[in-house]
């Protein structure tokens, strides 16, 4: 798997994919996509990042603990339903804001949030269990 | 005296918490002497409660409290009447002088804040308990007690005895605890009210439900574990591990008559029926005979007064349940009486310990010159219980026997249980007061002299205190003896006796009491001989039984965990599968709902046949594969080929995923596969693959057949309908999959990530299991590799 060729790609095919991930992720509300998918495309970048280069880089690259990333998502996503109580409507509404930024509107959600909360928790835990799976026993 | 706030009454309840919690620290501070200020908590409840006993002897009920949990009708509230009182007072009173006693008796013990701590919890729960209104507040309460008790048997937790006699006593009276809530749900659901208050209304309802014998039973395993009756009476003689304190205060004054406290409040809703004149008078007088009899037998101080203790309460269970206006005022007065004399004597046994070094009777004698006020203390307490006049125990054993008194056989033999219990009890009273004093003087383990105010403070007190309430009996029935039996009764009742014998049957009984007493006192020798013969011959009892109980439930468990947790990764995989299997395929079998069969499809395009074709090579390469790692990359290319399929019938998102699931899912097989170091090809024996491959085509074929069936109904489009239509406008997103998972069903979502997170910590804890198999025995710190005892602690 250490082939030249695979290494010197990898970081390359890896932020590649990983923008490709948030891309998909954010159009998810109207085109096919959303939080899963996106988790799951950005989770296997990083797979193939660490088949190339090791697990170390990867762990220095997201700088936090895989699990930490997860644990961080679940927590937004539930925030997120939680943000509805301070509108008076039921957990887990959906509530819109449409700032104009530069002359373009971008409409956010608290579903939004929800949906990046998911993209977390789905990053953390598939790549946690792979890097854990890919490092070799120090021991 | 209603002016006194709900507040007020809220803060007094949890006045034993608060110090309870200020104990350690307190203790730190003032060593011993802390039990002066710790005794001052239940003093102030004491006088907090006495002035209710204006308004309660006037016949007055004060309720208070407030909503706990209103969506389910819970609510923190108190009821203050005749029985509630009467117990309050007790606890309370006792309470204070029990403070102060532990503090002369456990000076210089470097748990001594613990201990306060705990006795204090203790105190607030069991007031908790007598004070309650509602059934949910007293079931917490009634278990926080249990909870207490064992922390406070098990207070030498060094000791293995005290240790088995803690966990004995909360299996046995916390098993009964989920009794009496079973029993009170019952009595809630056929009632409809969960306050005692208001139940007192029901009782016509209740007793003709088809449900009250099992609400009865179910309260009465409560009770009577609680209270120690007979076959269960076991834990509390072993309780006897505990320190004299908490034998005095729990084991004989107050927690144990929680069980009898219970009957009683319950006596107006589910006595005066044919099953509770039955079972209580039959379990009451088995144990105040079974308990007497075991008492001979003891020749430790305490363990002497413990069996007492236990047949007290037969004989208080024994009266509640004959239901008569005279047994229930009788019951009243020895419930009084027993936790005056009963409290007092294990104070005084404790005494004896404290300063001759032992409790054993046999090895004591002469002690009334060195100890005189313990000796008078003693006296007052043997005289109350051996129901000799002026003690507050002579009004309640003539009341008793008023009460008995008849001539029908049924009568008669109740009679004569209760003569030969109070005989014995008479025989224990004396021998437990006098012995240890009179005759020559016996060399003791530590010089006797007398012991500090501290200790014998509370025994004196409750022994004036028992002869102060009888010679003023128009005083105490007013206050107490009147409002409780009224409680008790459900109607209004007065107590008269007083400490002026009259003549008649009752007072004939006594003195044959008081006859066979002093007969069976001269034999003790040759009846404690006869006991000890007579159990070894028996050679059983309910305590070993306990013991069977015990280890015939661990060799369950474990039976029960080989058999459902071999450790066979295979094993636990065929069952899940079996299962699956069976709930696709059973329901269909049972209710002979088969899909037909599909009909090969007219318009079927090229691209899709196709398809279908990688699949099924898929499938092949699955099987032929000759080693793993083929195989799950064959797995690999039929999952990309369902996901072409979604793609191919409009379900684009599914089919994302599909691609994406099934690239992690053969990526991390792989590194799951390089991890385990297994054979590279798998090799099975052929029995082993048939079984195998039967289970997989169960599961397959199952889901298919699912699939089809569920293909085969009217689709109903309401749902895709409705989000088809809503999900732009409420929603504002195009993609109707996506608005489901975020928004319409957003909260199922979270339950999912929340699993993904779980499922994720999980994996990542067994791929970082590194040790070597772990076993049972490495929970003990003793036995773990490396850390023995020798290291861990130090050799003191």
């Amino acid at each position: 798997m250490r082939t030249v060729i695979f290494r010197s790609i990898a970081p390359y095919l890896t932020s590649l994919m990983v923008l490709f991930s948030i891309f998909v992720l954010l159009r998810g509300h109207n085109e096919p996509g959303g939080g899963f998918i996106g988790g799951l495309i950005a989770a296997s970048a990083l797979a193939i990042y660490g088949i190339a280069c090791g697990v170390a880089p990867v762990r220095r690259a997201i700088y936090f603990h895989p699990m930490a990333i997860a644990a961080f998502g679940l927590f937004m996503s539930a925030m997120a339903g939680v943000l509805s109580v301070f509108a008076s409507v039921p957990y887990m509404s959906g509530l819109w804001i449409y700032p104009v930024l530069f002359g373009v509107e971008i409409p956010l959600s608290s579903v939004l949030v929800f949906d990046v909360g998911v993209y977390l928790v789905v990053v953390g835990a598939i790549s946690s269990i792979a890097l854990a799976l890919e490092e070799r026993d120090r021991d | 005296m209603s002016a006194s706030a709900p507040g007020t009454t809220f803060i007094v309840l949890m006045l034993p918490f608060l110090a309870a919690l200020i104990a350690p620290w307190l203790t730190r501070r003032l060593g011993h002497n802390a039990a002066w200020a710790l005794a001052l908590a239940p003093a102030a409840i004491f006088i907090h409660f006495l002035g209710f006993s204006a308004e309660v002897a006037g016949g007055g009920i004060v309720t208070g409290g407030f909503q706990w949990v209103p969506s389910y009708n819970v609510s923190f509230s108190w009821l203050i009447d005749g029985l509630s009182l009467t117990f309050a007072l007790l606890i309370s009173g006792i309470g204070a002088l029990i403070i102060l006693y532990s503090g002369g008796y456990l000076k210089g013990h470097d748990q001594l804040g613990r201990f306060f701590s705990f006795m204090l919890l203790f105190m607030g729960a069991m007031l908790g308990v007598v004070i309650s209104d509602s059934f949910l507040m007293l079931f917490v309460y009634w278990e926080l007690t249990s909870i207490t008790s064992f922390l406070l048997i098990g207070f030498d937790h060094s000791r293995e005895a005290s240790r088995r006699a803690a966990i004995q006593a909360l299996v046995v009276t916390g098993g009964g605890g989920l009794a009496l809530l079973a029993g009170l749900l019952v009595i809630w659901n056929i009632t409809g009210v969960s306050q005692v208050s208001l139940l007192l209304n029901y009782g016509d309802e209740l007793r003709g439900s088809p449900f009250y014998l099992l609400a009865l039973l179910l309260v009465l395993g409560g009770a009577f574990s609680k209270s120690a009756q007979f076959p269960l009476h076991f834990w509390l003689p072993n309780a006897m591990e505990a320190p004299t304190p908490v034998s005095a205060y729990l084991h004989s004054a107050t927690m144990v008559k929680a069980g009898v406290y219970l009957l009683m409040r319950l006596n107006p809703v589910l006595g005066d029926t044919v099953w509770w004149e039955t079972i209580l008078p039959v379990f009451g007088g088995a144990t105040l005979i079974v308990g007497t009899l075991l008492a001979i037998r003891q020749t430790d101080l305490k363990l002497m007064l413990a069996y007492t203790t236990v047949s007290s309460l037969g004989l208080l269970v024994m009266l509640t349940g004959f239901g008569s206006d005279y047994a229930i005022s009788a019951a009243v007065l020895y419930l009084v009486a027993h936790s005056l004399f009963k409290g007092g004597l294990f104070m005084v046994a404790g005494l004896i310990d404290h300063e001759a070094g032992t409790r054993d009777v046999t090895k004591l004698g002469g002690l009334r010159k060195a100890m005189p006020v313990t000796f008078v203390a003693a006296l007052a307490a043997a005289i109350s219980m051996a129901g000799l006049p002026p003690f507050l125990g002579f009004l309640a054993k003539e009341e008793i026997y008023y009460a008995l008194w008849a001539t029908d056989p049924w009568s008669l033999a109740f009679v004569a249980v209760a003569v030969v219990g109070n005989g014995l009890m008479f025989v224990i009273g004396f021998a437990v007061a006098l012995k240890p004093f009179l005759g020559p003087k016996v060399k003791t383990p530590k010089h006797a002299h007398e012991g500090p105010v501290l200790l014998w403070l509370g025994p004196l007190t409750l022994g004036v205190a028992a002869l102060v309430a009888a010679l003023i009996s128009p005083v105490t029935h007013r206050f107490i003896s009147s409002p409780m039996a009224s409680a008790i009764a459900g109607q209004p009742e007065t107590v008269t006796i007083s400490v002026i014998p009259h003549m008649g049957p009752a007072l004939i009984l006594s003195l044959v009491t008081i006859a066979f007493g002093v007969i069976a006192y001269r034999m003790l020798d040759r009846l404690r001989a006869g006991m000890a013969w007579l159990l070894a011959a028996i050679g059983w009892g309910p305590d070993r039984g306990f013991d069977q109980f015990i280890s015939g439930a661990v060799r369950l468990s474990v039976a029960v965990t080989r058999l459902v947790q071999p450790g066979r990764l295979d094993i636990y995989m065929t069952v899940t599968f079996l299962m699956i299997a069976a709930a696709l395929i059973g329901p269909m079998a049972w209710y002979g709902e088969w899909p037909a069969m599909p009909v090969w499809p007219e318009d079927a395009q090229f691209h899709e046949l196709v398809v279908a074709a990688i699949v099924l090579i898929g499938l092949v390469a699955v099987i032929y594969a000759r080693d793993r790692l083929t195989a799950i990359v064959s797995l690999g290319i039929q999952g990309f080929a369902v996901a072409l399929i979604f793609m191919l019938f409009g379900a684009p998102d599914l089919s994302f995923t599909q691609f994406m699931v099934e690239t992690l899912a053969v990526v991390i097989l792989a590194l799951v596969m390089t991890r385990l170091k297994l054979h590279a090809s798998d090799h099975r024996p052929t029995l082993q693959k048939v079984v195998d491959m039967s289970v997989a085509i169960a599961c397959g074929g199952g889901f298919m057949l699912y699939l089809m069936a569920v293909t085969q109904q009217p689709f109903n489009t309401a749902l895709s309908d409705f989000f088809a239509a809503y999900s732009k406008i409420v929603a504002h997103g195009a993609n109707v999959v996506n608005v489901i998972i975020v928004d319409f069903r957003g909260t199922d979502t979270l339950g999912e990530i929340a699993v993904v997170m779980v499922t994720g910590l999980a994996i990542l804890s067994l791929i970082r299991i590194r040790t070597p198999r772990a076993t049972v025995a490495d929970n003990d710190p003793d036995r773990r590799p490396g850390k023995g005892p020798a290291q861990g602690r130090e050799v003191s």
